[in-house]
């Protein structure tokens, strides 16, 4: 009887839940990406699939406007009171999403929260010695150095509620040491457009409008209709782009190329170049490489060589058959959104067999020699086809090349052990500011914070060094701007990387959904309209 | 008997800690998860805060035993991936993966076992050929391809089942089921078809030729003599006689089923342990994988437990050989 009962009683509440669900279903947008966001905390994990969800949740001081440029966010305006002093002013009037007034209390606590050791949202406050509340709305960020780029940093620093956050036992971003879930990491409060009502990791997410955010009284620029937005990772390709076909979902982020001839002839696609750039590079530091069969020497320390590998590859093929065309090939290492990019500089070695391997030659290595690429199978788009057809280029002019493909859990490991003597990596700019690809790149490793701390190929030049200094501490911007375009001209002919090219990332949708692609790859919901 | 099972789960003890030795000594090979954790940009203190802080900087053996100790008293930690505790996250995924794996298995037995029966009776016609062959696709077929045509078609073309996700669940207690709403049961179909697939093509194919032989025999044939109706001999004395080795094979192709539904949920995103633990692997998330394995250990062990006690059921020879052995 009584099981009986609770059968009955589990039917209705199925019935129930069913029903509701169909009320609440406005017009839900649904959008669908390969991995979940690991977590909900604002300053525990910087990846992309995390800033996707907490953007439409949490807000920066400063943010980014359609076309990446700076726009006044949480702060109305912001300005160099000293070289070492940032000043910024606080809009009025915002409230979080549990109703509490945001204030220049909250700055502080979210910069300091920031820079605790547990966030990995370090590079974005490096320069940060103090954060000063003058008064209600005004806060003053003080830096170690002269910061000319703080505020394009700012624009990746989310703020939270202090109150909530002590209250909540969330002062610091997760500690792994501690066995228990903190409650930042399904719970939030920020002040942005949407609020999470739904969290199942993995499984969905769902987002509901927040009618009062002061954003929506900009019509011109804040123009979305999405009332309610559900977030669902699919993790294979072939359902992922099943379920838009099928109209389960409205939105892809990222549809497989070679999907996307496909996709484009029932429904729309976007396509626009990511803030990453694919590159090949090598060490230029041992005097004698760990994986090749050339002796008592470094053939990568002989820029003729380098030049050589780089004339070898033909980029064309690249970009058509392995790519589908979804690349632009070139000849730096950051694509023209970044600041400081030149487009006098953005120049590819022409593809040249003959000249290649007259190079070869000219340094000694005529008969070739053997070498083992290191590269990744699943972090870049077609990461290991590109490095097949490369190790193929370079056997045709008689470089010998292995090709040692892996997952990322194993090849980031590897390199950053300095365990590769050639290898192929791709690197995103979130500050879009040239400064951090060279100082994360190419500035010697000395020891000190950020620099070099990519650089595993060791390449080390003085010039360099001194520029990148420049572009560290120079207010000045035409100053600054000359010491980028001279260390782009060093990069161009000294070769510390072959570069290949910018990723393109296609967006696929449904007809009816309107939105802006954006280069860093992150959907902004606030500007999506529902036909 | 009791001093059977009590002598099966003190060899379980043994197969569980060789379990989880060997997949404690594989994570060593599988990158490093402090990197993962740690993304883009950080310093080397923060590298080797992390380390000491998940106690990787301790010997292999000092790791294990502690995972051994806190593992009995069911505590395995908290992920690195999610930053939640582990023991909670399976929880949250056991349900979707035993909803799946028993429908499939049910499915599998509810329709293989008369599929073999019938293929084995009327060995000539044509629909016998007609199971056989479609058999054959299903053993010669990989599951994932299996689970992407049948979205193809069901979803994509037809428009009528879900191609991903469990649908609306209903929570009962800490068990979330989704066999009580509509859509929940419309997402069920498709994982629980191609999951049961091969295992129904082998179900078949056993019952079918266990018949064949079975029906060979004289008892059979006495049977036959003895003016029995055919549904008698078929069903009361011929398959009754196949079952042993079928519920052998049933019972670990049931611990294979839990275990590969690791695909079947990647191909659906089913939010089960699998896609779970294929999460884990891409993150290096030790604690999850660890769990998870042992667990799929847990079950293949009580699965083969009850598969031998059912053969006291089932074949009388057996009560009657371990009656007399206990006898003297």
């Amino acid at each position: 009887m009584s099981m009986k009962r609770a059968f009955g009683t589990a039917i209705l509440a199925g019935a129930l839940a069913a029903a509701l669900a169909a009320t609440a279903e406005a017009k839900p947008f649904r959008f669908a990406v390969s991995g979940d966001a690991n977590t909900m905390d604002p300053h525990s994990q910087n990846a992309g699939q995390v800033t996707l969800i907490l953007r439409q949740i949490y807000e920066p001081l400063i943010q980014r406007g359609k076309k990446l440029e700076k726009i006044p966010g949480l702060a109305t305006s912001w300005q160099a009171v000293e070289p070492t002093r940032w000043r910024f002013q606080l809009r009025r009037g915002v409230k979080f999403h549990d109703g509490s007034d945001f204030n220049a209390d909250d700055v502080v606590f979210s910069i300091k929260r920031a820079l605790a050791p547990t966030s990995n949202y370090a590079i974005y406050v490096d320069t940060v010695a103090d954060v000063v509340r003058v008064d209600d709305h005004t806060v003053d960020v003080v830096t170690k150095i002269p910061d000319p780029i703080l505020p394009d940093k700012f624009t990746s620093v989310f703020m939270m509620d202090k109150e909530w956050s002590e209250k909540n036992n969330s002062i610091r971003p997760q500690n792994t040491r501690e066995r228990e879930e903190m409650f930042t990491v399904r719970n939030t409060n920020g002040t942005g457009p949407y609020r999470l009502t739904t969290r199942e990791p993995d499984v969905r997410t769902e987002l509901a409008r927040v009618d009062s955010w002061w954003g929506w009284q900009d019509k011109g620029l804040n123009d979305g209709n999405v009332t309610q937005m559900t977030f669902r990772p699919i993790g294979s390709d072939a359902t992922r782009v099943a379920a838009l076909l099928s109209g389960e979902v409205d939105f892809v982020l990222d549809p497989p190329l070679q999907d996307v001839n496909r996709l484009k002839q029932s429904l729309r696609v976007l396509e626009g170049p990511e803030v990453r750039t694919i590159f090949f590079t090598y060490d230029m530091h041992r005097d004698e490489l760990l994986y090749s069969n050339v002796k008592g020497k470094n053939p990568f320390k002989d820029v003729r060589v380098r030049k050589a590998m780089y004339q070898a590859i033909d980029s064309n093929a690249i970009h058509t058959r392995v790519m589908r065309g979804q690349s632009i090939p070139t000849g730096t290492f950051f694509p023209p959104q970044v600041n400081g990019y030149l487009k006098s500089e953005d120049v590819r070695y022409p593809f040249n067999v003959d000249a290649a391997k007259k190079l070869l030659a000219e340094a000694g290595y005529g008969g070739g020699f053997e070498v083992t690429l290191d590269c990744p199978n699943n972090r870049y788009i077609n990461d290991e086809q590109i490095c097949q057809a490369v190790a193929a280029m370079w056997t045709r002019v008689g470089i010998n090349t292995k090709l040692n493909a892996m997952p990322l859990a194993t090849f980031f490991p590897k390199i950053q052990k300095d365990d590769s003597s050639l290898y192929l990596m791709g690197w995103g700019v979130p500050t879009y500011d040239a400064l951090y690809s060279f100082q994360s790149l190419l500035q010697s490793r000395d020891g000190q914070p950020g620099n070099g701390i990519w650089n595993y190929g060791r390449y080390s030049f003085a010039e360099m060094d001194r520029l990148i200094n420049i572009m560290k501490n120079e207010l000045d911007t035409t100053k600054r701007t000359a010491a980028i375009h001279a260390a782009l001209k060093i990069y161009r002919e000294d070769i510390p990387h072959i570069p290949v090219h910018h990723q393109m990332i296609p967006w696929a949708m449904q007809k009816g959904v309107n939105t802006v692609h954006m280069a860093n790859n992150q959907l902004e919901v606030k500007w999506v309209k529902l036909d | 008997m009791i001093a059977f099972v009590v002598q099966r789960l003190l060899q379980s003890v043994l197969v569980m800690l060789a379990v989880a030795f060997i997949s404690f000594a594989l994570f060593r090979y599988i990158g490093d998860p402090v990197l993962i954790m740690l993304g883009q940009d950080f310093t080397r203190e923060q590298y080797e805060m992390l380390v000491r802080d998940l106690g990787l900087d301790q010997p292999f053996y000092v790791q294990f035993a502690k995972f051994v100790v806190s593992a009995v008293q069911g505590e395995f930690g908290i992920s690195y991936r999610l930053a939640r505790p582990v023991a909670q996250l399976i929880a949250e995924r056991l349900p979707a993966t035993l909803e799946l794996s028993m429908m499939a298995a049910l499915l599998a037995l509810t329709i293989g076992v008369p599929m073999g029966v019938y293929t084995g009776l009327r060995r000539d016609s044509w629909l016998s050929r007609f199971f056989l062959t479609i058999s054959l696709v299903g053993v010669s077929l990989p599951t994932f391809l299996i689970g992407i045509l049948l979205i193809l078609v069901f979803a994509v073309q037809l428009g009528v089942l879900p191609s991903f996700g469990r649908g609306d669940v209903v929570r009962l207690g800490s068990w979330s089921t989704g066999f009580l709403t509509t859509s929940g049961l419309k997402a069920l179909v498709l994982p629980a078809v191609t999951l049961c697939l091969f295992q129904l093509t082998l179900i078949m194919r056993l019952v079918r030729s266990e018949m064949l032989e079975v029906l060979r025999t004289d008892y059979i044939k006495f049977a036959r003599a003895r003016g029995l109706q055919n549904r008698a001999i078929n069903f009361g004395h011929a398959l009754k006689n196949t079952l042993v080795p079928v519920i052998t094979i049933t019972g670990l192709q049931i611990g294979g089923i839990i275990a590969f539904a690791i695909v079947t949920e990647t191909v659906f995103q089913w939010p089960g342990m699998g896609l779970l633990f294929i999460q884990s692997v891409n993150n290096a998330d030790v604690p999850v994988m660890a769990a998870y394995l042992l667990l799929v250990g847990f079950f293949f062990v009580v699965i083969n437990l009850v598969v031998d006690l059912l053969y006291y059921v089932v074949d009388p020879r057996l009560r009657i050989d371990r009656g007399a052995a206990s006898g003297h």
